[in-house]
């Protein structure tokens, strides 16, 4: 089964503060979309505008051919999850309850989670190699395992779609390689992701397609190899970046630092 | 494995909470200036159960006074404790109580003009409660009218803005009231007292509480998403703004109906919730009957304390935040768990 999410037209932004326009957007299962861009460029409000979080300013979000405003938040729920940078609850919630959560799309309005619902979450755990951390609290666990968490409840929430602001921000390096390694596997079973991030290298790693956003517009569109080039890096970021070819086809960025010249 | 043990250990909290409820009410129950024991208590009991009222002394002091009394504390904490643990878990933030969004300054107004026009208790009542809800729903709408990202946040300066202005406006009765006769019933009655209580109150108080408690009850599990924010909530499928309107209407009736009979009793939604948190943890479907368990048991104990350590009442917000302070900064200083 194929999902498809899809932006035409797209403005976006806040009420009396347009952050970006014309943006046409694609998702579609099986795929990881990298979203680049400096800090600023509007990356988390794209986000939450697919989500259905802020209405569009302008064009429309469809999912599945359906406009995102003609579904209720449990449907949206039930197609696309989300999964935020890794945050601080403010209650000490069992990583268990945390992952439950992902299960409310799927229940009544009067419901608690029952065993079917536990079950899922269990193997959501288990598919993120965090099923250990059931019954800790979620305020008590590193920021990468909050994040695999977070990860697991979206794989909970069975959407087939994942949107992840960041999802490397702010984890350390090994943390940052397995969460991407996991992000991978995920795609393999046939979601698609959607994933914004500061790290070219991120997106030589694992993208299928990269978006890259500037100034408000979609700057570039297409496959890793092709919008990742020296020149659209110094555009973007300002920097001399060289791409390199590692023994293995594997490719990289390397910076020219200014200083070592 | 762990989720069974987190139920057996549940359950078992449970037990230990019922039986210290059952405990102080059989405490305060035998205490006070008319002395009996366990037994008078039973026979009196007894005796309504069978063949209707004995007609002694202690048939009247428990039934008139004592058991009326010991309803409305257990009414009480049990209401003001849910409603805690709504808005904290709504608010996001440990250190909300029930009246944040201007309930008990608003009852307390409608109450202090009560007393000032000289109304009976029944119209002081209805004016708190109505001041109360009103309030809350004025706070609510001028929110509302204030377009914002940050919906909570609004509306706790709402909360506080209006709050404020019923304050100033108690104070304004306070100057005006008769310094001998109506000024210490209203000051009796902001520090909160359930010593004027009698059945009918508990009576009239215990519909609007459970009306409330319902929704708390069906929607238990989606409470604990709204403490996630209002954006993740949403992405997880939920309409935090119509559930947001559902909690704040069904706490606001709880606090409501316990200060209109009882007064302004600080303290208790604020605490309990933070103790019954430690030791169930913050699922709203653990949390909601162990906080008001212990709230129930709380409420009960100090008010037994403040019909009995002095000749006179002691007015019940004195002696919550006697208590309730010290064991607040205890909390603080020793939280291992995060909130």
């Amino acid at each position: 089964m194929v999902t498809r999410l899809r932006a035409e037209d797209l403005a976006f932004g806040y009420r009396g503060h347009e952050v970006g326009r014309d943006l046409d957007v694609e998702l579609t299962t099986g795929e990881i979309v990298c979203l680049l861009g400096p800090n600023g460029c509007g990356k988390t409000t794209l986000f939450k505008t697919l989500l259905g979080l802020l209405p569009a300013r302008g064009g429309r979000v469809l999912i599945d051919d359906m406009p995102i405003a003609s579904l209720s938040r449990s449907e949206i729920a039930q197609r696309i999850a989300y999964v935020p940078q890794a945050h601080d609850a403010v209650f000490p919630f069992t990583v268990a309850d945390m992952v439950l959560m992902g299960r409310t799309a799927h229940r009544g309005l009067f419901a608690t989670p029952g065993m079917d619902d536990r079950a899922r979450a269990r193997e959501a755990l288990e598919a993120l190699g965090i099923g250990d951390l059931s019954d800790r609290d979620y305020t008590r666990i590193s920021g990468g395992q909050r994040q695999l968490a977070l990860v697991a409840r979206a794989i909970a929430q069975d959407a087939r779609l994942l949107v992840m602001d960041e999802p490397t921000a702010s984890l350390d390096f090994g943390n940052q390689v397995q969460v991407l390694d996991r992000v991978m596997q995920l795609a393999g079973s046939g979601l698609g992701i959607i994933i914004s991030t500061h790290n070219p290298d991120h997106a030589l790693a694992c993208a299928t397609r990269v978006l890259v956003l500037h100034e408000g517009r979609l700057y570039a569109d297409g496959a890793p190899l092709d919008v990742l080039t020296p020149a659209l890096l110094r555009t973007i970021y300002g920097v001399e970046v060289g791409i390199e070819v590692l023994r293995d086809g594997a490719r990289v960025c390397a910076p020219r630092y200014a200083a070592r010249q | 494995m762990g989720e069974r043990s987190g139920a057996l250990t549940t359950a078992r909290i449970t037990l230990l909470l019922v039986a210290v409820l059952v405990a102080i009410v059989a405490l305060a129950a035998v205490t006070g200036p008319y002395p009996m024991t366990l037994d008078d208590v039973a026979v009196a009991i007894g005796a309504r159960l069978g063949d209707g009222p004995s007609s002694g002394e202690v048939d009247t002091v428990l039934f008139a006074v004592r058991l009326p009394r010991i309803a409305a504390a257990l009414l009480a904490g049990a209401a003001l404790a849910a409603a805690g643990a709504v808005y904290q878990g709504l608010f996001r933030n440990p250190l909300v109580s029930p009246d944040i969004l201007g309930v008990s300054a608003g009852a307390g107004l409608g109450a202090v003009t009560g007393i000032f026009l000289s109304l009976p208790v029944f119209a002081i009542q209805g004016f708190a409660f109505l001041g109360g809800l009103g309030t809350v729903a004025l706070v609510y709408l001028l929110a509302g009218a204030v377009r914002h990202h940050e919906p909570t946040l609004v509306l706790v300066l709402a909360g506080v803005v209006v709050g404020s202005l019923a304050g100033a406006c108690i104070s304004l009765i306070k100057i005006l009231a008769d310094p001998y006769d109506q000024l210490p019933a209203i000051t009796f009655w902001l520090l909160g007292s359930l010593s004027g209580i009698r059945s009918g109150d508990v009576l009239g108080a215990t519909p609007a509480v459970i009306v409330g408690l319902v929704p708390l009850v069906l929607l238990r599990w989606r409470m604990n998403l709204m403490s996630l924010g209002d954006e993740e909530a949403t992405a997880l499928g939920i309409d935090p703004r119509r559930l947001r309107l559902v909690f704040v209407a069904a706490a606001t009736l709880m606090t409501a109906s316990v200060v209109a009979i009882a007064g302004i009793i600080g303290w208790v939604g604020l605490v309990i919730p933070h103790i019954a948190r430690l030791m169930v943890g913050p699922n709203f479907d653990r949390l909601l009957p162990t906080a008001m368990l212990i709230g129930a048991g709380y409420m009960l104990l100090v008010d037994t304390m403040a019909r009995t350590i002095a000749t006179t009442e002691t007015p019940l917000g004195v002696l919550t935040a006697f208590i309730g302070a010290p064991v607040f900064i205890w909390l603080l200083a020793t939280r291992r768990r995060g909130w």
